[in-house]
């Protein structure tokens, strides 16, 4: 259990009109925890805070029931004994020693429970840059690094601040898979900062949505996605929705893959899932298409029912449709004019039709 | 090659330089990681005080310094008593007024290398176990040493040629307090002497230059061990 209660301003070269502050409450048992929210929202102030690297003006930060920061009873404990490993944004290895140097840096503390380096290496693919210098690495194989340093120190929480943001989308995929193996092999708890609804919604258990250093909401990943009034924040132009589907096969002619979930099935590209597992699946609103009647002979895989649950009209051409299927609720981004021709109202029943290469392939991975 | 005098007084005078930038060098590096590093009320103050002896006339420094600690000196008194060590017209004496002309130099240059490394680099250290000491040890200095080394050469070559706070604190005794620039001093006041005059010099200069491009090599040895592994994985990459 990750709890946090901190209060810090920050004054801008001493002028308190443009003054910033942070006063967020929060916490989460969950196995990866995402701080979501843009640039400038606080994300990293906080983690900074949880490492030590920040000290809030008011509050407590625990962890597991032991207080790491408490103002009211001046507990402040310092970084290295908090446990807290942190994987940063520039990767920063150390520049003077080589690849496994770096790895073992952290390896003295609390030897006896310490991961093995072999597992480790193993694990993150970098058997072959142990005797490279640091500073000879790429962008990903720096993260890798970075990643198996904070293991082998044998944290009780990685810290993991937009570890992608400087990595290209090949190499970022790479990663988040890495992540996702971190976290079910070595089942190590992650509190993951990003701006990209992508990879939290992939890789997030409970989301954290911050907003200029506030807190509007702390959920679990799928109610965070679907709820209407964070839409704002989750993304207007990225918005839809989040499901939860298991896989029920592959078909390995056209490699496409069948999940089912409490709405009906959907057809995706072919994902490399075992049968049986569960993936969480992102539906961007602009690539839902409605229907009053059942269409034929079209190209589009997925034809599913449901109930239009409410209808959301920003100024201008776009209208956004909220759509129940089973318990499920999908949006769907369409013009005005369309809902206008189909007379749509709360309570219309609708086929809805989603292209099976529309589904997100890099947002989908495999959930709790 | 060399006269008897001639190698007492290089031997002098290398000893004088050795001693003041060893006893010199902790303090510096103490100095410099302060100023480097931390913030508090009175810290430009500080920095002026450290940077003083060089803009100060080399006088004023040697006669502080005879001041403090000459034998009926506030410091000089008190070591004598406690501890039977006496600055006055010594080699020792030649040695401290050496070093505190040569520490501003010596604290700059480690200043400007130990700003150089990313607090972020140390904050990592941390998050990863390691105790201030530690990271200091292991991540601070490694990656400052360049710059340490070359503040210590730099103060080295200048107490080679320090002159008149030395003359004014220790006095110009052959054997004794007698280096080389006071040497060359000392030939000046006796007619004739030319040749054993331009003989010095040519030693000072060699010294002077031995010290200077040492450090340059260091600084570009170490420039390339920390950058080099960079420009290599760029050029291999197509």
């Amino acid at each position: 259990m990750i709890e946090v209660d901190i209060e810090k301003r920050f004054s801008r070269h001493g002028d308190t009109s443009g003054a910033f502050s942070i006063a967020a409450t929060f916490s989460s048992d969950a196995r990866i925890i995402a701080l979501f929210g843009k640039s400038g929202s606080g994300k990293t102030t906080i983690v900074n805070a949880i490492a030590g690297l920040v000290q809030p003006d008011r509050g407590t930060i625990s962890i597991d029931g032991e207080r790491l920061f408490d103002s009211a009873h001046g507990v402040n404990r310092s970084i290295e004994s908090r446990g807290i490993g942190y994987v940063f944004q520039e990767g920063l290895l150390f520049p003077h020693l080589n690849v496994k140097q770096n790895l073992l840096y952290g390896a003295k503390r609390n030897g006896s429970a310490a991961l093995p380096l072999a597992q480790v290496v193993e694990l993150l693919g970098i058997d072959s840059l142990l005797s490279r210098d640091a500073p000879s690495l790429s962008g990903g194989e720096k993260q890798r690094v970075a990643i198996g340093r904070a293991l082998l120190s044998n944290p009780r929480v990685i810290l993991m601040d937009e570890p992608l943001a400087s990595l290209d989308v090949a190499r970022r995929s790479e990663i988040l898979r890495l992540i996702e193996r971190v976290r079910d092999e070595l089942k190590v708890r992650i509190v993951y900062v990003s701006h990209s609804i992508g990879e939290v919604s992939r890789l997030a258990d409970d989301v954290v949505v911050l907003n200029e250093g506030r807190v509007l909401a702390c959920d679990n990943t799928e109610a965070v996605f679907n709820r209407a009034d964070l839409r704002p924040h989750t993304g207007r132009y990225e918005g839809g929705a989040l499901i939860e589907a298991t896989a029920l096969h592959h078909d390995t002619e056209y490699f496409l893959t069948t999940f089912s979930f409490d709405g009906g099935e959907l057809i995706a590209p072919g994902i490399d899932v075992p049968i049986g597992s569960r993936v969480r699946i992102r539906i961007r609103a602009r690539d839902v298409t409605l229907a009053t009647e059942r269409p034929k002979n079209i190209s589009v895989r997925n034809v599913l029912e449901g109930k239009v649950t409410a209808l959301e009209s920003h100024a201008g051409a776009i209208v956004e449709v909220r759509v129940k299927m089973g318990t499920r609720e999908l949006s769907a981004r369409i013009s005005r004019q369309a809902a206008d021709e189909m007379t749509l109202t709360v309570g219309s029943r609708v086929h809805i039709l989603i292209k099976a290469i529309a589904f997100d392939k890099r947002s989908m991975g495999l959930s709790a | 090659m060399f006269s008897a005098a001639e190698i007492e007084i290089i031997a002098l005078s290398l000893q004088v330089a050795a001693a003041s930038v060893i006893v010199s060098a902790p303090l510096a590096l103490a100095c410099a990681y302060v100023l480097a590093r931390s913030h508090f009320i009175g810290k430009s103050v500080f920095d002026a005080f450290v940077h003083l002896p060089l803009v100060l006339p080399p006088v004023v420094v040697g006669y502080a310094l005879l001041l403090l600690f000459g034998t009926q000196g506030a410091i000089g008194s008190v070591l004598k008593d406690w501890f039977g060590i006496t600055f006055a017209f010594r080699w020792t004496g030649a040695a401290l007024a050496a070093a505190v002309m040569g520490f501003p130099l010596m604290v700059r240059a480690m200043r400007l290398s130990l700003e150089a490394v990313s607090p972020k680099l140390e904050s990592a250290a941390r998050t990863l176990g390691a105790s201030r000491a530690r990271v200091f040890a292991t991540i601070t200095l490694p990656l400052a040493l360049p710059g340490v080394i070359v503040g210590v050469l730099l103060a080295f070559a200048r107490s080679l040629g320090e002159f008149g706070a030395t003359i004014t604190f220790v006095s110009n005794i052959p054997g004794e307090t007698q280096t080389l620039p006071l040497a060359i001093y000392g030939l000046t006041q006796t007619p004739g002497s030319d040749a054993a005059i331009l003989r010095l010099c040519a030693i000072s200069v060699a010294l002077s230059l031995v010290a200077l491009i040492a450090s340059e090599w260091i600084t570009r040895r170490a420039q390339a061990r920390v950058q080099g592994g960079a420009k290599h994985s760029a050029s291999a990459r197509p």
